[in-house]
């Protein structure tokens, strides 16, 4: 499912397998108990990297996964289970103590995006892959907590419409143009090298990981806002989920 | 006053006749009623067109009427009328379920300059007409709406400014570099065709409108709190 690596100050977070690495709870889980790790062992400034195997960075929900056969646990329910662990590992991935960094190797879409920007930096292959809000494609809503993210990194409203509104599929030179992410590289060994040699860039600067994170959180407070407002007013989930 | 006709998927309203197209309630209860219709026709792979014939695409409230009314409260009065009877209008176009095109044709000014913003995409000729928000020269202050909308479509904190604090007088071309609209085109003619291509394009993804119109809110979900624009709750996906 994922690996943790470290690597002298960074910390190397990949999404294992030559699959889409969908969000399904298993992953979910898996990506959490890392982050879980890393915060155990950091000791000194240091920096996070996520990456991925494989032609996908990730693709999303696990939307087959999603679809229940299972007469007494709906479809929804199953939603709720992935909404619920995401939106935990995104509150997670904005509170955490490091600069991080997305090394995009791979298409991102949908929830898959959005891990992406959750990331302080986002770095991305050119040669292959692209950016896609596939919701509106689908027939999907975007949930107000999902909008928060968008509209904290992208800050264009044109750019903002392309994505969203438009589910428009992104390059990631034309990503870099419209201010969706950082930059752009040959390969996905070029995208995850220099994603290190950022990541060395920062751990450099010696930051106080609790600052660091206390800022984050204060640049983006409409996202930590919009997470904690759905557990108000979503329903009570059976306890044996 | 207005007409609304349609060629296949696209929904194309335009504001007729050669005057300033004045946003009075008349006219603006006649775009409404238009719109209404368009919407009870909406299919997967609609689209609207906005335009409109002469030199001014809209140059904002009819203040003519309100001067009228014979008195300064009486000015007051109409003036916050229109206001107030414009904010469902705005309303019903950031709710309408398909994507919304601006073939602006002329000039744009104050309320109609948010009537063209109010749009998901705006197109403009470049060799005449200008995007203008007069407020400031004419001595008005703006509806907490307009100001709401600015900050939805208009990201630039330069931008915005120039805008709304220097009154400046955008023309095409100019307005596309600064991020406000999304393209200049060579007449009004190669406006709206330009805005045909477009709208064929969109009306070719086939997207579900009522999910369309709710992506569109939560882009701007500020101006939709003050429009009275309610979320509505989750629809079901074709998985």
């Amino acid at each position: 499912m994922c690996t943790l690596e470290k690597r002298g100050d960074l910390f190397v977070l990949t999404l294992t397998g030559a699959g889409e690495h969908r969000l399904n709870p298993t992953l979910l889980d898996a990506i959490s108990a890392a982050l879980r790790r890393v915060k155990a062992e950091t000791s000194t400034s240091s920096a996070l990297i996520t990456t991925a195997q494989g032609k996908f960075f990730s693709n999303g929900y696990d939307l087959a996964w999603a679809k229940s056969s299972d007469p007494i646990i709906t479809s929804s329910d199953r939603f709720r289970v992935m909404s619920s662990k995401f939106r935990s590992l995104v509150a997670d991935l904005i509170s955490l103590r490091m600069p991080t960094i997305a090394a995009v190797s791979g298409h991102a879409s949908a929830g898959g995006l959005i891990l992406a920007l959750c990331h302080d930096y986002v770095l991305m292959r050119k040669d292959r892959g692209f950016l896609y809000m596939s919701e509106l494609d689908i027939g999907l809503k975007i949930p107000p907590w999902l909008f928060a993210i968008l509209r904290c990194k992208i800050g264009s409203p044109a750019a903002l419409r392309e994505v969203a509104l438009r589910a428009a599929k992104l390059t990631a030179e034309t990503a870099v143009d419209k201010g969706v992410i950082d930059s752009a590289h040959d390969s996905a060994e070029e995208t995850v090298e220099a994603a290190m040699r950022l990541g060395e860039e920062l751990v450099g600067r010696r930051w106080d990981g609790h600052v660091y994170g206390e800022v984050r959180k204060a640049v983006m407070p409409e996202v930590l806002e919009a997470i904690a407002a759905v557990d108000k007013v979503s329903t009570t989930i059976p306890s044996r989920l | 006053m207005c007409t609304l006709e349609k060629r296949g998927n696209i929904f194309f309203l335009t504001l007729t006749g050669d005057d300033e197209h004045r946003l009075n309630p008349t006219f603006i209860d006649s775009i409404k009623s238009a719109l209404s219709e368009a919407r009870s026709q909406a299919t997967r792979g609609s689209v609207l067109i906005t335009t409109a014939q002469g030199k001014f695409f809209s140059n904002g409230f009819d203040l003519a009427w309100a001067q009228a009314s014979g008195s300064n409260s009486g000015f007051q009065e109409r003036l916050l009328h229109m206001v107030d009877y414009l904010k469902p209008l705005i309303a019903e176009l950031l709710s309408l379920p398909m994507p919304t095109i601006a073939a602006v044709s002329g000039h744009a000014a104050a309320a109609g300059f948010m009537l063209a913003m109010s749009h998901d995409y705006v197109l403009m000729r470049k060799d005449r007409g200008v995007l203008y928000m007069s407020e400031l020269d004419i001595g008005l202050t703006f509806p907490d709406y307009f100001t709401a909308l600015v900050r939805s479509k208009i990201g630039s904190p330069a931008a915005r400014r120039d805008v709304l604090l220097r009154a400046t007088k955008l023309k095409a071309e100019e307005a596309v570099r600064i991020g406000i609209i999304d393209s200049a085109h060579d007449s009004g003619e190669s406006t709206v065709e330009a805005a045909l291509r477009l709208g064929e394009q969109l009306a070719g993804r086939k997207w579900d409108g009522e999910v369309y119109a709710e992506i569109r809110k939560s882009l701007y979900p500020e101006l939709c709190g003050l429009l009275g624009l309610a979320e509505k709750t989750l629809i079901s996906p074709r998985l």
